[in-house]
């Protein structure tokens, strides 16, 4: 169990180490120390405005994470299934992904206007690719003899799919959804900095142009913990059906 | 004999067909000529509670065959049939057991054992009871929490054996079940195998490219020529039901396995030159 924390905490710790010694050595304004940063975070957490901020955040980014999970893996397990469709799809799908998504997001915005559909929008954007991706390529990479132990195990195609092709592309769709969920929020925060009137990243940019940098760190530390919170909980998920 | 036949009492032939194909042909792709003719015409008659080995060349067809045997595949022409009736789907009483390792990661062995009765609705007790008999049959006991991950492959061949025998099959079908094992574990298999076949009174179909393996399980050989795979020679070994791996000392085994090879070599030689 010692061995467990003993890794983590230590890179906790150089990092903070590190942190320090970058304050010390840039001009103190610009990047706070990390005891300025915590002190600051510790007065966030009690004003109930940002939390206000925290909700809006939280809501777009739950509804981009709902909908690119359900949307990417349905139409991933339609292109898996139907091979030409799947063919065709790929590399569509993978240069549109590489596309700096954030250039598109005037036009998002004109679609569907400055409030929170264009946030969920443009998260669903980064998060939706990733998870269809992983989980295309899973069904696709399904070794037959799978199916084929199915069918002389006497199966029908919803017992199939359910028992055997479900549990059989999990760990990569797990796997896509981590990626999915990060990128979700990414898409939503890049929403909130660039237009909008609220949210955390909102907060982030309004700090800044205040030149509030222990504001901006505090903010951009309590969304890291989140996105790892996330990470880690998916991975836990991951390694709690294995042995 | 036909006194048996006006007392309308079914009359077992000494030759009692288990499974039976009539000019099973297949041909893959259009059937115009530019298709693949993968298999065929073949005729075989597997006799109830025999151990059948087909051998041949790479790419003749031996595992087209054992698909239409399973109903996983069908043929372009010609009959199968299977305890007299003809083979439209998967027939119950058929077992598989694949060359690939088709134990399934995220099941335990004696889930991955269980999997097929589950679904079968037998009741719990039952299944119970069939699950630790095919664990202990298989040497499986000590690794019933386990998952496939944790095993050697043969050992996780031992789970996909298990979880054939637990449906309780009258036919088995193996296709090329030890071709990824190393020889020592395939000689060990090869014994499982025997006592599987002898405890369970099921005919068995092996498809193997090991002529040693053939000649030493088997009541029969089937040799089949290269694409498209044809009987090209059947050959009874002779050996007693009562066996084991031990018959490799036996002269008769150096012979029946020179015996293959003759018939065999030309076949491969084709597959080789790619004629």
């Amino acid at each position: 169990m010692m061995r467990h924390i003993l890794g983590p905490v230590l890179v906790i710790l150089c990092g903070l180490l590190a942190w320090e010694v970058l304050h010390l050595l840039v001009a103190n304004s610009s990047l706070p120390s990390p005891l300025a940063t915590f002190v600051e975070m510790g007065v966030l957490l009690r004003d109930p405005d940002f939390w206000k901020q925290a909700a809006q955040t939280a809501q777009a980014f739950a509804v981009a994470v709902v909908l690119s999970t359900v949307g990417g893996i349905a139409l991933g397990v339609l292109l898996g299934m139907k091979r030409l469709a799947g063919q065709v799809a790929e590399p569509i799908l993978v240069n549109l992904y590489s596309l700096p998504k954030v250039t598109l997001y005037p036009v998002v915005l004109l679609i569907f206007g400055l409030g929170i559909s264009a946030r969920i929008a443009f998260g669903i954007m980064h998060g939706l690719i990733p998870l269809t991706l992983f989980t295309m390529n899973a069904i696709l990479q399904l070794k037959p003899v799978y199916r084929r132990s199915a069918a002389v195990m006497g199966l029908t195609s919803w017992q199939t799919a359910l028992r055997v092709v479900l549990p059989a592309i999990l760990p990569q769709v797990i796997t896509g959804a981590r990626l999915g969920v990060s990128l979700c929020l990414l898409g939503v925060l890049i929403g909130e900095m660039f237009a909008a009137r609220n949210g955390l990243g909102y907060m982030v940019t309004h700090a800044m142009e205040r030149g509030d940098m222990p504001t901006v760190l505090a903010v951009a530390l309590i969304i890291a913990a989140v996105a790892l919170a996330a990470n880690g909980l998916l991975l836990a998920l991951d390694r709690s059906r294995q042995p | 004999m036909s006194a048996a036949a006006l007392a309308q009492v079914p009359v077992v032939a000494p030759d009692d067909h288990h499974a039976r194909l009539r000019g099973v042909t297949r041909i893959f792709g259009p059937r115009n000529g530019t298709g693949v003719h993968a298999l065929g015409p073949v005729d075989l008659d597997l006799r109830r509670g025999e151990f059948f080995s087909v051998v041949g060349p790479s790419g003749c067809g031996k595992s087209t065959l054992l698909d239409v045997l399973a109903g996983l595949s069908f043929p372009t022409a010609g009959t199968a049939e299977f305890e007299g009736k003809p083979i439209t789907g998967v027939p119950a009483g058929v077992g598989v057991v694949f060359q690939e390792d088709a134990s399934f990661p995220w099941l335990s062995v004696e889930d991955n054992v269980a999997f097929g009765l589950r679904r079968s609705g037998v009741d719990g007790a039952e299944i119970a009871r069939r699950v630790d008999y095919a664990l202990g049959f298989m040497g499986l006991k000590a690794f019933a929490k386990a998952y496939p991950a944790q095993l050697s492959g043969g050992m996780r061949q031992r789970v996909c054996i298990a979880r054939t025998l637990v449906m309780q099959p009258r036919l088995i079908l193996l296709d090329e079940p030890f071709g990824a094992l190393d020889q020592q574990t395939r000689l060990l298999m090869g014994d499982e195998l025997l006592r599987l076949w002898r405890e369970t009174s099921a005919t068995v179909l092996l498809i193997t490219h090991a002529l040693d393996e053939a000649a030493m399980l088997s009541d029969r050989v089937g040799v089949m020529s290269a694409r498209p795979g044809l009987f090209i020679d059947v050959l009874d070994t002779g050996w007693p039901r009562d066996r084991d791996s031990r018959i490799v000392s036996h002269p008769r085994f150096g012979e029946l396995t020179a015996h293959l090879w003759e018939k065999l070599r030309a076949e491969s030689l084709k597959h080789l030159r790619g004629s």
